[in-house]
């Protein structure tokens, strides 16, 4: 295999699975931004806090990888129900600047907290051993844990697009996001339809917090170190778009995985770049609604 | 004779919706024109079209003779054209006196002065209080406009419109919210409107349609379903059909 | 009877029109209590002489601050990256100094400004026209692209290491610079004074007003003929420049600047010193950035975790119970203290 292809193939793939954690931690913010209007900044908190949970069970109980990202995924998504009964709920008609600001003090207050208990050194996960290592495609061989990555993000990915598109409750939340009035006209319970995909989008967030501990090593600033990443996502992608964070993730993951390879020193700018360019020429991302 | 105000061939679409068809309209100086249909007909969208709110699918909007479809809704404001809205748009935090003071500010370029203070220009505030004072507005001077009751918000509306000495003016709706023992102050502000301006006012009370208005347009989803003088609009049996159920009449 | 009537009504009509103009004429009259700022700045050399160097630091964030304000506490403009016009005011005198050998303070710092505030014209123009979550993405990525582009080119920049060591001629070529930071003091306190000066100037004029008309109801503005636009890339502008001085006295005072006056961490900062104070009122940046940074000096020695809890804490509590900052929460107690003392 020639080496031009093989560093192609290597930016396809570790961009690929950028994307996926991207998108897998992302998509809960950009439908609950896009049917609430809510500014949710505390959105990386949740993932953070996914991952210090994973951290918990694989090495203080020594419960398996696996099932503990599905531990944390389903235990965030319920901690978080009372987060937004009880807090969020009050600030939906707040202005932008309110919003931003509850969410900011909240991630801050849990960064501080958590510090406190895990202390600011990365932490990392024991994996299991099919996890560790390479699998072996003939032509090259693939990391195994970003490859799990991977599939996991193209289950999730068919998952959601079959909720969303061919079900009853997913057909509710399109049509929420589309027009909210006219949804709740229709006997539509937004409120409850919000708690849930809140919950959803939570959960998933947990999920590839835990799955980012492996990939860039998990400290309580992940919450807004990421923040800004996981905000360009959906900005670009379109607020509420299935569709439209996919593409985002995809786009920001490869170009990003590239940009790093081919010129380490330029860091996020290409991100950033990117950002700006999609932003001024959709203001509304990918697939936003004006 | 230049209209005061063209409207050619106008259309809209959202999409499959074509929410304005092929409408035409016209307006000559001093004109008292009542735009009237069933609710959802899209008269506030043929007022946002005019002002620049929204940019037309196609067609055509005239000012005084100049074609203004790709203006800006600040351009128009400056060149005479002035709207209320169905809803009170003011500035709430603010005293009533700023919110006339802000608009007649605007109007002659005052608000690029960065320098001097806001009371420096005695005119400006003189010419605040005098409106104010026209419409029985003064006391209220420097009350916040969120304090004053609905009526007499709908009242410094108007106040604003008529501070940008429009040549133009369109009224959407201006008794709409307005509890009905009040109505009476809007409805005299419409009648002593200076002659010389082109009112197009958007009504659902036929009363106030047939003393106001002296040409009347019918939309009906979108497009012009009919146009007359009042006498005529009212002997047409099919606008009585489009109305079933909405009417006003009273004897 | 009728002549008498209308003769009192017009005595009473005159008396409240001339209320009313009046308290417009006088509105941007100096009140006394606003010299207590000044005054309390001028004694804190005497009292705390040893704490000039955080007196200068203190002094240059109410600067920034004061910038913000302009446009998120009048316009309305919401930005988490306003610490790339500081940060290009404070490269753009670090870079005078070494590549053009311009040294000469006072000039410096106009210089920096007009870098900033040309560099604001031109990004706002572009920028302005969105509003809500497109205009914050944008605000923040413009930030960390001059961030991580001053780090490509880290050979002329300095990267995150920065330009140490810089020199810089004396105060009107007479006033030495001590290692006490006595000079910065009084460097810092005139250049605020001209700032505020010059700030309050504007927010009481006729264009002031208008900024608040737009950040109260946009459309409205549209509909009266205001070029709505064209004054917020001014305001944008005129407070990038404002930034962009405070960032040059940052470099000049600390003779040192890194990339990481670009932070996120630092747009957020002056941002929640800003509401903490409270928006749209200018003593807001005062009194945030003094409370703030007093606390931050204090608290977040003792113990950096408890200090960002509390803040985290407060921005919480601030949004749930003090949208209006101190300044508000003073409001609200001088109007009880008012209501008890009516009869």
């Amino acid at each position: 295999m020639s080496h031009a292809a093989n560093i192609v193939i290597s930016i396809l793939f570790d961009g690929l699975a950028y994307a996926m954690f991207l998108f897998i931690t992302s998509v809960g913010l950009s439908v609950t931004m896009g049917l609430m209007n809510f500014v949710n900044l505390a959105h990386g908190a949740f993932a953070m806090v996914g991952g210090y949970i994973v951290v918990s069970l694989t090495r203080s109980l020594g419960i398996d990888f696996v099932p503990a990202l599905v531990i944390a995924a389903v235990l965030v998504g319920f901690i978080s129900v009372p987060f937004e009964r009880l807090l969020y709920r009050h600030l939906y008609k707040a202005t932008d600047l309110e919003q931003v600001l509850l969410t900011i003090g909240l991630a801050f207050m849990a960064i501080a907290t958590f510090t406190y208990f895990y202390g600011p050194i990365p932490k990392s996960v024991p994996l299991p051993h099919w996890l560790e290592g390479d699998i072996n495609l003939g032509f090259r061989a693939f990391p195994s844990y970003r490859a799990f990555l991977i599939i996991v993000g193209a289950v999730l990915v068919t998952v959601l697009w079959y909720a969303f598109e061919r079900t009853n409750i997913g057909a509710r939340i399109r049509a929420a996001v589309d027009n909210r009035r006219m949804a709740e006209s229709v006997g539509i319970n937004v409120d409850r339809l919000f708690t849930l995909t809140f919950a959803v989008g939570s959960g998933l967030a947990a999920l590839g917090g835990g799955f980012a501990i492996q990939l860039f090593g998990l400290t309580p600033y992940f919450a807004v170190l990421y923040l800004v990443l996981f905000l360009i996502v959906v900005a670009t992608g379109g607020l509420g778009s299935l569709k439209g964070t996919l593409l985002a993730a995809l786009v920001i993951g490869i170009i990003d995985t590239g940009g790093k390879y081919m010129f380490p020193q330029a860091g996020n700018f290409f991100v950033y770049l990117i950002t700006v360019v999609v932003l001024l020429i959709k203001p509304a991302g990918f697939y936003g609604r004006e | 004779m230049t209209a005061a105000l063209e409207v050619k061939d106008l259309n809209r679409s959202f999409g499959a919706l074509r929410v304005t068809r092929d409408v035409d309209l016209s307006l000559e100086k001093g004109a008292r024109h009542a735009l009237i249909g069933p609710n959802g007909a899209g008269k506030t969208t043929l007022v946002n079209l005019i002002t620049g709110v929204l940019k037309p699918s196609s067609g055509s909007v005239l000012l005084n003779g100049d074609d203004i479809t790709g203006w800006s809704q600040a351009e128009r404001a400056r060149r005479g054209l002035a709207r209320t809205f169905q809803i009170n748009q003011l500035f709430r935090g603010l005293t009533v006196l700023e919110n006339l003071c802000m608009t007649i500010g605007e109007r002659d370029g005052n608000c690029n002065n960065m320098w001097r203070s806001a009371g420096a220009k005695r005119a400006v505030i003189d010419e605040a209080l005098d409106r104010l004072e026209a419409l029985r507005l003064v006391d209220d001077a420097l009350k916040l406009v969120r304090e004053l009751p609905y009526g007499r918000q709908r009242l410094v509306e108007i106040a604003m419109a008529l501070a940008q000495k429009p040549r133009v003016l369109l009224l959407d709706e201006p008794a709409a919210g307005v509890p009905s023992s009040e109505t009476h102050l809007i409805l005299d502000v419409v009648a002593a409107l200076d002659p010389d301006i082109a009112v197009l006012i958007i009504e659902h009370d036929m009363d106030v349609v047939f003393r106001f208005a002296r040409e009347i347009s019918v939309l009906v989803q979108g497009a012009v379903f009919t146009k007359g003088t009042p006498d005529e609009i009212r002997r047409n049996e099919k606008v009585r059909e489009v109305y079933l159920g909405q009417e006003h009449h009273h004897g | 009877m009728a002549a008498s009537e209308s003769m009192t009504r017009s005595v009473a009509g005159e008396a409240a029109r001339s209320r009313a103009a009046e308290f417009l004429l006088r509105r941007h009259y100096l009140r006394w209590p606003e010299a207590l700022p000044w005054l309390i700045a001028v004694g804190c050399f005497f009292v705390f002489p040893d704490r000039m160097t955080f007196g200068s630091q203190l002094l240059i964030m109410i600067m920034f601050a004061l910038s913000l304000d302009l446009i998120l506490g009048y316009a309305g403009i919401v930005t988490l990256g306003h610490a790339a016009f500081f940060g290009l005011g404070a490269y753009t005198v670090a870079l005078a100094s070494i590549k053009l050998g311009w040294t000469e303070p006072i000039s410096g710092v106009f210089f920096g400004g007009a870098v900033a505030g040309l560099v604001g014209i031109v990004v706002g123009w572009f920028i302005l026209r969105y509003r809500g979550l497109t205009l914050l993405m944008l605000t923040i990525a413009f930030a960390a692209m001059l961030q991580e582009g001053g780090n490509i080119r880290s050979d002329f920049t300095g990267g995150y290491d920065g330009l140490p060591g810089l020199t810089f001629d004396p105060l009107l070529g007479h006033f030495q610079y001590d290692l006490y930071g006595h000079t910065n003091y009084w460097y810092a306190l005139a250049a605020l004074a001209v700032v505020f000066f010059v700030v309050r100037r504007i927010v009481y004029s006729p264009f002031g007003q208008a900024l608040t008309g737009i950040r109260e109801n946009v459309r409205r503005m549209h509909s009266i003929g205001s070029p709505v636009h064209r004054r917020l890339v001014t305001v944008y502008a005129i407070s990038a420049a404002i930034a962009g001085m405070a960032g040059a006295l940052f470099t000049q005072t600390n003779a040192y600047v890194t990339l990481t006056v670009f932070d996120f961490d630092a747009s957020a900062k002056v941002m929640v010193i800003l509401i903490l104070g409270g928006t749209g009122r200018l003593y807001g940046a005062f009194l945030g950035a003094a409370v703030y940074m007093i606390f931050e000096d204090k608290l977040s020695k003792m113990s950096p975790t408890f200090w960002q809890f509390g803040i985290g804490l407060l921005l919480v509590l601030a949004v749930m119970f003090a949208r209006r900052g101190l300044l508000g929460v003073g409001d609200t107690i001088r109007r009880k203290l008012a209501g008890r003392r009516a009869p």
